[in-house]
């Protein structure tokens, strides 16, 4: 045996550290400083706003989430944004979600694999990055002209602007579905036709069960970024500034109507210096909506993670 | 290296008889896809779940074969992976295939319940026969061809369900009617896994250690009553006493089904298979039969000396 041989202490010379790895030190501590600038951004603008709008709830109360438009300020509310934002993620819901999974359940386990497919999957993903106001700008030329040819009023409502961000996010929602599916392990896919199962069953019994929750966190959470979307709002539409609606359905699907970032975008802009606070207060609700979006998402995806 | 013998109790002798002969004292099993009302009750299982014997007559008794492959190549794309390989496979026998890595083996099984056909630019010349029906003709539907040959994998694959819902999958697929839970609980146990299992079905499958998910993997198989069981490697990812586990369990099912193992393990196919078919790779890289014959020859007097040296582990 060689220990026996060694002189006690020379062994524990040896293994003491001799170098310093100061480049291992120098991009831990890099790693640590980007985290925490991207924290500290974010919070000195949460807490900035929480600062200026906090002062509106706690004079106005809940009253400036009923309130109408006004153009004076100590009468202006979110009412109608709420109501927009609300009808939008209906819209959105309804129209991106089921197209974008059934396209993404086609693509993955149906589509072969051709030159074509590869094409379509390339033009979804490239769709994904091109910006948002050339979306407003096709919603303009294709569902606002559509809607005013049916003589729905002058074809700018809710419904055009749902049209409008659903095919927006529908690039968004197909490839976050498309990646969930994807993550399903071939084992269980060969399980099920093993069986005996048909394509058809293999995808609906254990498929669209295991990719689930991946699915869903995906979508609310594009779902989440269309609610933020501002200029595709306003190219097709959306109100800037105050107006009046009955609050009938009839009026609120065919007649004006704003959403959240809008009014944001609308008060931030306006001259007088209490439009400051409101501008702050909408800003505090429009995260509070977004961030009750990604927490659900969050929720979705820790209640039904599966694992492999 | 000493190579294990195989027990001469457990390999009677039998010969091969006239293929035609044999299998026209087999039940009329197979018909035309139309039937399938009628093809997915072959097993007579009663009311209670009590499987009625699938012969009259006993295994011992040399049965012919059920699964004929002539002349079979299969391409990957323009890269032929096996050539022209003609197998008979025995009724309620055990065949091993054997062979170097990468000579065709699994290749050669997922061919005879069509799991190739999931993958794109594949393609198989000659022809595979159940019962004398070639399974390739083009009015056969692969769904059908896999709910009578069932497949266990190379690793545990349960479904991220209940243990129950695993092995209840291919029943309620093809709309089985009946006792649902009986079928389950006989499924389990002729899996060799219901007392460790009994008391926790509504757990998930996953929860199993890794020879207890394959046992489950088994007996997801043969809910379908499938007459055939092809196993890739089912033993590769477990340890030596489930793989035992596994072993004995074959020989149990071999009373009832027909099994196709591929193994890498020569011990496990001298110990538990009664034919053992010894392929290797050609310099086309294409594998091919070497040779076939009854375990215990193929052990102990191999004709070919590729198969002594492969045997004896002096290569591959």
């Amino acid at each position: 045996m060689t220990a026996a041989s060694v002189a006690a202490g020379t062994v524990r010379g040896t293994l003491r550290a001799t170098r310093r790895d100061y480049a291992g030190l120098v991009f831990a501590g890099l790693l640590l400083l980007s985290l925490l600038f991207t924290l500290a951004v974010l919070g000195i603008l949460i807490s900035d706003q929480l600062a200026r709008g906090l002062p509106v709830f706690a004079e106005r109360g809940t009253d400036v989430l009923t309130s109408s438009l006004s153009s004076r300020p100590s009468q202006a509310g979110l009412a109608q944004g709420i109501i927009g934002t609300a009808l939008l993620a209906v819209m959105v819901s309804l129209l991106a979600f089921p197209l974008g999974i059934l396209t993404a359940i086609y693509l993955e386990e149906y589509a072969p694999a051709n030159r074509f497919t590869r094409f379509f999957d390339i033009n979804i993903r490239n769709l994904a990055g091109v910006p948002s106001v050339v979306y407003g700008l096709l919603g303009l030329a294709v569902f606002v002209g559509f809607f005013r040819g049916l003589d729905v009023g002058n074809g700018r409502n809710v419904l055009t602007g749902g049209l409008t961000l659903a095919v927006l996010i529908l690039p968004l929602v197909i490839i976050t579905a498309a990646e969930a599916i994807r993550a399903v392990p071939n084992a269980i896919r060969e399980a099920g036709f093993g069986l005996g199962a048909s394509r058809w069953q293999v995808v609906r019994k254990l498929i669209i069960p295991a990719a689930a929750p991946g699915i869903l966190t995906g979508t609310v959470l594009a779902l989440s970024r269309a609610l933020g979307e501002t200029a595709p709002i306003i190219l097709v539409g959306g109100i800037l500034g105050s107006f009046s609606g009955s609050g009938s359905f009839v009026d609120l699907t065919t007649g004006p109507y704003t959403v959240l970032p809008l009014i944001t975008f609308d008060w931030a802009r306006k001259p007088q210096e209490e439009f400051r606070a409101l501008t702050s207060a909408a800003i505090i609700v429009l995260l509070a909506v977004t961030l009750l979006a990604n927490t659900f998402a969050i929720y979705l995806r820790n209640r039904y993670d599966r694992k492999w | 290296m000493v190579t294990a013998r195989p027990d001469p109790t457990d390999n009677p002798t039998h010969d091969q008889g006239d293929p035609m002969s044999t299998t026209l004292r087999q039940p009329p099993i197979v018909e035309p896809p139309p039937q399938r009302a009628v093809t997915l009750d072959v097993t007579g299982r009663g009311p209670a779940g009590e499987p009625a014997p699938r012969s009259a007559e006993s295994p011992e008794a040399a049965p012919g074969p059920i699964i004929e492959l002539k002349d079979v190549s299969f391409y990957y794309g323009s890269f032929r992976a096996v050539k022209e390989i003609s197998i008979d496979i025995a009724t309620n026998r055990i065949t091993a295939l054997i062979g170097p890595s990468g000579c065709g083996k699994s290749t050669l099984l997922r061919a005879i319940n069509r799991m190739n056909d999931l993958i794109p630019g594949t393609r198989l010349e000659g022809s595979v026969l159940y019962h004398d029906e070639d399974l390739y003709a083009s009015y056969v539907d692969p769904v059908e061809v896999r709910r009578r040959i069932g497949m266990v994998f190379q690793k545990p694959n349960p479904f991220p369900k209940s243990i129950f819902d695993n092995v209840a999958f291919g029943p309620r697929i093809t709309g089985f009617k009946g006792d649902l839970a009986g079928l389950v609980e006989d499924s389990l146990r002729r899996a060799a896994i219901w007392d460790e299992v009994k008391d926790k079905l509504q757990q998930s499958g996953l929860s199993l250690s890794g020879g207890q998910q394959q046992r489950l993997c088994i007996a997801r198989a043969i809910a379908t009553e499938p007459e055939i069981i092809l196993m890739d490697e089912p033993c590769s990812a477990l340890d030596p006493r489930a793989t035992l586990q596994i072993e004995e369990l074959m020989t149990e099912l071999k009373q009832r089904y027909t099994i196709i193992i591929v193994t890498h393990n020569m011990q496990q196919a001298a110990r538990t298979s009664d034919r053992t078919v010894f392929l290797n790779m050609a310099e086309d890289r294409a594998g091919y039969v070497v040779e076939q014959s009854d375990t215990i020859q193929i052990f102990t007097n191999p004709k070919n000396q590729l198969t002594e040296d492969y045997v004896s582990g002096r290569f591959g």
